[in-house]
């Protein structure tokens, strides 16, 4: 890494405010750092090497000019492959829109865009989000950066892979299941998923629109706050974005927990739990404990109805929100086709993957008549139960603390064999989804074999701040 | 025949009068080149997202209230899942579960004097789909999704009617309704209100009902009742004929008189709604219902009742002007600025008739205002100008709304008053036709109609023609 990659997001901002580093060098900076790593660890899907260079040169100006004022204004930033960029390959990851070019941008992009930044490429992930280690991308598995033999976790894979590999400063990822939090667990840096509602959706592809948010995957905590600052807010063309004011979350960067209330669900350190995995995430919260932070282990119910309930909700919203891809406006269609229904057929059959045919159909079989009470209604339910549950723990606790994934990156390969098994890794993430809460992804050591860990803070709905308190305070004691 | 009654049921799709769609800013204009009237969200796109349109919601509701249903007040929008290429998402956004409007009632009157209340089972919300246009030439199906994410409510009735006579009378009292609401103009005939006929036979003092067709593609209300005739027929046929009447949609042929099954109930689409979660649930607050409330107009039944007691107006005259909302408002502001109630109704039945017959237009697309409709009445109320000229200023008011005081003065059309010139011009005119005043003479009463005509010629038409008359007699 040269010493522009080596920095993170804020102190790159810094630089180049202060005129010592030229966005156009940074820029540049990171597009070697691409050409030399990514063919190694395939974090992106599409390197936009001259959009990035001239919209480099336009934010160099208007910094010069004065126009920009934003901390992240000339930092190079990655965004995973579901989130619509005006002009730039759109693809999931999947065949079914390998050629898809937006005429639109998402809001959260558009914002990013709006405070200076450069955007680098779209990075990797699972096929349409779906999946927890980035192998079900068409566009071949991601890599590990900490060791390339391991997969980055998903579906944010390839986004939490290039801030691994220094391949961008920072990068956007997408949340379902735990799709930010786990990768940047896999990967060693930091990863928010805020508040259902806190970031807009327009111009996200929605997996399971009911629990998917945006959020950033960092160096530090620091930067998570400065980049969900600029990412966060009201967009009326997203009914269900928040209708709060604006909050700068680097306001909450300070060494403090005294006042702060940790709790430990039991239910998470049973069965299934790696003990390498459980020993470095007691020993984060020992770190916090003796921050000044009150430590105590509770009961948070319902943990093992989590799962059923997320892959019931998720797969049915799925098989909704794919219906669109049908080859007829957009996207992939099958070379030869006979009449309307066999051209839905093939090209939905030739342009989604494995996984993502499993959960359409799953979905599809939830929201059939005669079982829509039995499971989808019921997940809903269980939804609810879970929420309250939380609710119950945050009455007495600011912040949970946990595991993010019960096991360090699994090896390539390993996975997809075995969905159930993978369905399971998502335990300890799914029912903050589920939940609506924010949870942050922070590294807390590495195992033997040298794959990072990570630990789960989780707090109440727009708490942000406590998170990034305690957050933050860890990261500076640890 | 007369063994068996006619069970009726309809489904009312009614497009509603926004001018943006139900879930974007695009136009809901007609019309316009294909695809035109389109953003990423109705035409489907990856990562758009619906946002409600507010006015569709009032609308709604305002129809709700007006058809006496109570309103959710936690409402819902649902998906409603299926292929089909003019459906963009390939879900069509609607509402199943929790639909705004629900339990109430119509009265309808019948022509032939039948009073009876038809019950509403619900009205949603549902966005319209693009439309698929079949190329030969290309040998290919193209699609424009201009119409949409176009708001419709859907008002589906319970299988309160008996009569094609009844149909049209819960019809006619639903587009009154609606149009005086300004939610929607209810062409049946353009498709801004379509109906479905849910149609089952059964032997008349049966307490079950029989099992129902619906019936799709009628365009107005002629092909409404040849449709119920239709298919009456041929449901008492089957059973008559030992077959049963199978559950199905059918279409109905107008040209032909027949209709055709389209799809069995067998292979019915399961449609996998659910509530949509890019939509927020809606809240229907007691200050929003009291304001559409208050809104409400007059309508038709209370109008026909006021003006027969308020202006004494005939029966005809009331029907006609009362048919058309902006016509009655019409009616109304002309006579709160002081015209007599029969002459603006008259201006109204006749010339404005006429005219709009002529250029092919609807009451909606009158252009005068009631200012000038009162004052041209009072132009020829004060004999300022005679009834042809006032049909000749009218006719400049009904294409431009000028200002007929101003055309007057600028034509010089005002009458001449002064009886001495016109005294003058009538000795003239005696004098140049000894011929016509021999005949008058002579008994040929028809002779005086001559010499009034030479008496408005000389006067460029500026006079009265009863004056011209009565000083013509004396002088003769």
């Amino acid at each position: 890494m040269s010493k522009i990659t080596q920095m993170d997001a804020l102190t790159l901002g810094k630089a180049i405010a202060a005129g010592e580093v030229k966005v156009t060098e940074a820029t540049e900076e990171y597009l070697k750092s691409i050409k030399e790593s990514d063919e190694k660890y395939n974090c992106y899907v599409t390197v936009d090497e001259e959009g990035a260079m001239k919209s480099a040169s336009d934010v160099q100006a208007r910094i010069e000019k004065g126009e920009l004022k934003s901390p992240l204004a000339g930092v190079p930033v990655a965004i995973k492959d579901n989130m619509c960029t005006e002009g730039l390959l759109t693809t999931c990851s999947s065949k079914i829109l390998y050629n898809f070019v937006p005429t639109y941008e998402s809001t959260a992009v558009s914002k990013l865009r709006d405070a200076g930044a450069v955007i680098l490429g779209k990075t990797n992930m699972d096929e349409f989000a779906m999946g927890s280690t980035t192998e079900t991308s068409y566009f071949g598995p991601t890599k590990n950066p900490a060791n390339p033999e391991h997969v980055p976790g998903g579906s944010s894979g390839g986004s939490a892979a290039a801030v691994a590999a220094g391949e961008c400063a920072y990068a956007l990822g997408s949340d379902t299941g735990g799709s930010i939090r786990q990768p940047a667990s896999y990967c060693g840096v930091v990863g928010i998923k805020p508040t259902y509602g806190t970031v807009s959706r327009y111009g996200l592809i929605a997996y399971g629109s009911s629990l998917d948010q945006i959020g950033p995957l960092t160096r530090n905590v620091s930067d998570a706050a400065a980049v969900l600052t600029a990412i966060a807010g009201h967009d009326e063309k997203d009914s269900t974005s928040v209708n709060a004011k604006a909050k700068d979350y680097t306001k909450a960067l300070t060494k403090d927990v005294k006042d702060i209330k940790i709790g430990i669900p039991r239910d998470y350190f049973g069965e299934g739990l790696d003990p390498e995995v459980a020993s470095k995430v007691r020993a984060a919260a020992d770190v916090l404990k003796n921050a000044g932070a009150s430590v105590e282990e509770f009961d948070l119910s319902l943990v093992n109805y989590a799962i059923p309930a997320y892959y019931t909700i998720a797969a049915a919203e799925a098989s909704s929100n794919l219906e669109r891809f049908d080859g007829i406006k957009y996207g992939y269609r099958t070379e030869d086709y006979e009449g309307l229904h066999n051209m839905y057929k093939k090209s939905r059959s030739e342009g989604f993957g494995a996984e993502v045919k499993r959960r359409i159909m799953l979905g599809s079989f939830v929201l059939s008549s005669g079982y829509y009470d039995a499971y989808y209604l019921k997940a809903l339910k269980v939804k609810a139960l879970i929420k309250k549950a939380f609710d119950e723990a945050f009455a007495k606790y600011d912040i949970i603390l946990g595991p993010v994934a019960p096991t360090p990156a699994p090896k390539l390969g390993e996975s997809l064999s075995d969905p159930i098994k993978m369905y399971l890794g998502d335990i300890y993430t799914i029912s903050v989804n589920l939940a609506g809460l924010p949870g942050i992804s922070l590294p807390c050591g590495t195992s033997a074999e040298g794959l990072p860990i990570g630990v789960q803070l989780l707090a109440d709905c727009f708490e942000e701040e406590k998170l990034f308190r305690t957050a933050y305070t860890y990261e500076q004691c640890k | 025949m007369s063994d068996y009654e006619t069970v009726i049921g309809l489904e009312v799709h009614v497009e509603l009068a926004t001018k943006t769609k139900i879930f974007c800013g695009c136009s809901t204009e007609f019309g316009g080149e294909p695809n035109t009237h389109t953003c990423p969200v109705c035409t489907g796109m990856p990562g758009s997202l619906p946002v409600l349109n507010k006015q569709v919601l009032e609308y709604a509701i305002a129809v709700g209230l007006a058809t006496n249903c109570d309103i959710t007040r936690y409402c819902k929008f649902d998906r409603k899942n299926y292929f089909y290429p003019d459906n963009p998402q390939n879900y069509q956004i609607s509402q199943l579960y929790l639909p705004i409007c629900r339990n109430g009632h119509v009265d309808i009157k019948t022509e032939s004097g039948t009073e009876k209340a038809v019950r509403i089972h619900e009205i949603h919300m549902e966005e319209d789909a693009g439309k698929l246009i079949h190329d030969d030439w290309l040998d290919a199906s193209l699609v424009d999704y201009n119409r949409s994410g176009v708001p419709l409510i859907e008002i589906v009735s319970e299988p309160d009617m008996r009569s094609a006579e009844e149909v049209i009378a819960y019809l006619e009292k639903l587009r009154m309704t609606i149009s005086y609401l300004g939610a929607s103009d209810c062409k049946l005939q353009e498709g801004s209100m379509r109906a479905d006929v849910n149609l089952s036979v059964r032997k008349v003092g049966d307490t079950e009902f029989g099992t129902r067709t619906e019936m799709k593609n009628l365009n107005s209300f002629k092909a409404i009742a040849r449709a119920i005739a239709g298919e009456t027929e041929r449901q008492i046929d089957l059973i008559e004929s030992g077959e049963k009447v199978i559950q199905e949609t059918r279409r109905w042929d107008d040209d032909k008189e027949m209709s055709y099954a389209m799809r069995s109930k067998e292979d019915a689409q399961d449609y996998r709604y659910f509530p949509d979660p890019d939509l927020v649930p809606i809240s229907v607050s007691e200050e929003l219902l009291n304001e559409i409330k208050s809104r409400e107009p007059e309508f038709r039944e209370a109008k026909i009742v006021r003006y027969a007691e308020e202006f004494g107006l005939p029966e005809k005259d009331i029907l006609l002007i009362t048919e058309n909302k902006h016509l009655a408002d019409i009616f109304e502001e002309t006579v709160s600025k002081g015209a007599p109630a029969k002459k603006v109704s008259n201006w109204l039945m006749v010339e404005t008739m006429r005219l709009l017959k002529e250029n092919n237009l609807d009451p909606e697309d009158i252009r005068f205002s009631p200012e000038n409709l009162a004052s041209l009445i009072e132009l020829t109320e004060k004999k300022t100008v005679n009834s042809t000229v006032a049909k000749e200023i009218f006719e400049e008011m009904f294409k431009s709304d000028c200002d007929p005081v101003k055309y007057v003065e600028e034509h010089g059309l005002a009458m001449q008053n002064d009886e001495g010139a016109l005294r003058e011009t009538i000795a003239k005119v005696i004098a140049d036709n000894p011929q016509s005043v021999d005949d008058y003479h002579n008994g040929k009463e028809k002779a005086i109609g001559f010499l009034v005509g030479q008496t408005m010629k000389a006067m460029q038409g500026k006079c009265d023609p009863g004056s011209v008359n009565r000083i013509l007699k004396e002088l003769l």
